[in-house]
């Protein structure tokens, strides 16, 4: 097991380089003067030399490899200029918003899913498995952040259940807190369930065929029993991978939803950045996400490790 | 079989047969993916909207662009089927536009990380030296959030299609490249391919005419699936502000317009929103038709990706 866990923390340094070398170039393929159009149209040509020089523009491109990177050891992402502040001070602040959407709507996909999923499975080929296949169809299909659109409409201005948009930390009022992030989770988790429904659809149908459910059965147990305790707690298995690519395709989706829900998370601070060309917010912004999601998905392995003894022995 | 056809004569008799075989084979092909239930209504669905990108200029009541200063915000009328925007634009229009752009995008997108896809998976299953460099560059590509990378490259390109295609090209390369890898790697050691190099062969000619053929219908239904992803892109990408900039009739600019006013004129935002889904369920199906189809090892169980 330490070996295991040894050699997956060890994959994820070629990753992580590769991951820094993107964010580090994202600047470089920036069409044009970048200087020039962070500084704006009213900038005199000193505030244009001193701010490339700030930036690092005026130096080749390996020396200022040398100088992100030398950075990056201390763990300085760079200055933001607009903000006028540290870049991983301001994103990390807004990690936790992000990070708990993203946990918020992973639970409830996974929820929903798996409920869908079961259901499926058990009326196998009946009008119940089609309409959760095709539920879980139009959830992949749907633009998640029009369907976010049409729920403030409904649950926020029709209905007026609860708030349009907008965010209330969660140590000012709990409550307050559920309520604001209800609609966002909903939002990510409905696009997402379909995916979580079909793993758990063809899983379960794979276990519910074995031979330990028949003799559970033939015994006498009372079904959902058998399909709650027997056949779904194996079939979550391979489930757990499924939370490691969604974690990533979640924190995707955060930040749209983010936007459309004015909430204060990382992706609303990076596409506040873009609007104004702040540079080193969208690539620490950048840097930061993905390193989440490669530790994500290391936590993820770990536990698939730990749940099914063959994948740590296999390799 | 091949001893059986060989009785009937010579040569040009066999090479007739082939023929007929192989067009039998198509023929079955194409019969049983039109009575695959999810691939016609997907076909219809997406057959729909192709319909109206192509036939824009014939189909559209209005020019997208027109603006009518009568109807501000006009809600679904017999003048206006879908109603009007702030400026006053016929939405029904402008939808009909924007699924070009949506398509073209899609279209881009597939060509361009198929080729692309093919071109790296290929290299990095055929010479294996090269796999370690080219699948730790690919992993690294695969570790950002798909959409966050788009948006991020799409910002820096610039706001326009072209940099919309190229940045989703990047973001869905990896995924293709893995596909045609996998195949490439199980069929170069394949005992015809050891054959054709023995004969004489080239390695490029071995690659093209045999390794990568099989590559193909794992890559077209790879494809449909990007084609469906791009589509969804382009309207987060175009909402966001970082797809084609705002006179364009994209469907994700209509949305992010329409936003504003979303209390007062919610058509604006509703319908674009139904044709962009309309277009990623159709090619949804269609893709899980050409699946089921092309590879019968699945079977009739539904496998997630």
């Amino acid at each position: 097991m330490w070996l295991f866990l040894l050699r997956r923390l060890a994959s994820a340094i070629p990753v992580l380089f590769v991951v820094s070398v993107v964010s580090f170039l994202l600047i470089w393929i920036v069409p044009g003067d970048v200087t020039a159009e962070i500084a704006g149209p009213d900038a005199t040509p000193a505030q244009i030399v001193r701010l490339r020089h700030d930036l690092g523009l005026d130096q080749p491109l390996l020396g200022r490899a040398v100088i992100w990177y030398g950075r990056l050891a201390h763990g300085d992402l760079g200055q933001s200029y607009l903000l006028n502040r540290s870049v991983a001070a301001a994103v990390l602040e807004r990690l936790p918003v992000t990070l708990s959407l993203v946990a918020l709507g992973l639970l409830l996909s996974v929820v929903m899913g798996v409920l869908l999923g079961v259901l499926a499975a058990v009326r196998h080929n009946s009008w119940v498995d089609q309409l959760a296949t095709s539920v879980a169809l139009l959830g992949l299909s749907i633009p998640d952040f029009w369907f976010g659109l049409v729920l403030i409409v409904f649950f926020g201005v029709q209905l007026e259940w609860l708030p349009t948009g907008g965010f209330v930390p969660i140590d000012v009022s709990p409550l307050g807190w559920l309520r604001s992030m209800t609609l966002p989770a909903l939002t990510l988790a409905f696009t997402q369930m379909g995916v979580v429904a079909r793993m758990t659809r063809s899983s379960m149908l794979d276990v519910l065929g074995q031979d330990y459910i028949r003799t559970a059965r033939a015994k006498g147990m009372q079904s959902w029993v058998v399909i709650f305790r027997h056949a779904l707690l194996n079939a979550l298995i391979p489930i757990v991978t499924v939370v490691g690519i969604l974690t990533g395709v979640l924190l995707g989706g955060a930040v749209v939803v983010e936007q459309v829900f004015s909430l204060p998370g990382v992706g609303r601070l990076i596409i506040g950045a873009i609007q104004r060309r702040d540079f080193p917010i969208i690539q620490g912004g950048l840097l930061i996400t993905a390193a989440t999601f490669v530790f994500v998905n290391i936590g993820v392995d770990i536990i698939y490790g730990w749940l099914d003894p063959r994948v740590r022995d296999d390799r | 079989m091949t001893a059986e056809l060989a009785i009937g004569g010579g040569r040009g008799e066999l090479a007739r047969q082939m023929r007929r075989a192989r067009r039998r084979r198509a023929w079955a092909f194409w019969a049983r993916l039109f009575s695959h239930r999810s691939f016609l209504l997907g076909f219809a669905l997406f057959g729909a909207i192709v319909v109206l990108a192509v036939g824009a200029d014939f189909l559209a009541p209005y020019n997208p662009d027109k603006n009518d200063y009568t109807n501000f915000l006009a809600g679904p009328s017999a003048l206006h089927w879908l109603g009007t925007d702030d400026f006053g634009r016929d939405v029904l229009s402008r939808i009909i536009f924007g699924t070009r752009v949506s398509l073209w995008v899609g279209v881009g997108t597939a060509i361009a990380s198929g080729l692309l896809g093919t071109a790296i998976g290929a290299l990095s299953g055929y010479v294996r030296w090269s796999d370690g460099v080219i699948m730790r560059c690919m992993d690294g590509l695969m570790a950002f959030p798909g959409v966050l990378l788009a948006i991020s490259l799409a910002a820096a390109l610039g706001p326009s299609e072209t940099s919309v295609i190229i940045a989703l090209t990047v973001t869905f390369v990896p995924r293709t490249a893995r596909i045609v890898r996998a195949s490439v790697i199980v069929t170069s050691r394949m005992l015809y391919v050891e054959a054709a190099l023995a004969a004489g062969a080239g390695h490029l000619r071995v690659l093209l005419r045999y390794i990568l053929a099989n590559a193909l219908s794992p890559l077209i239904v790879q494809l449909t699936y990007v084609f469906a992803v791009s589509i969804l892109a382009e309207a987060i990408l175009s909402f966001i502000g970082v797809g084609p900039p705002p006179p364009a009739p994209s469907l994700g600019n209509i949305i992010a317009g329409g936003r504003t006013y979303i209390q007062e004129a919610p058509w604006v935002t509703l319908y674009p929103g139904i044709a962009i889904a309309c277009a990623v369920l159709g090619l949804n199906l269609i893709g899980d038709g050409l699946r089921d189809t092309l590879d019968p090892r699945l079977g009739r169980v539904r496998t997630p990706k």
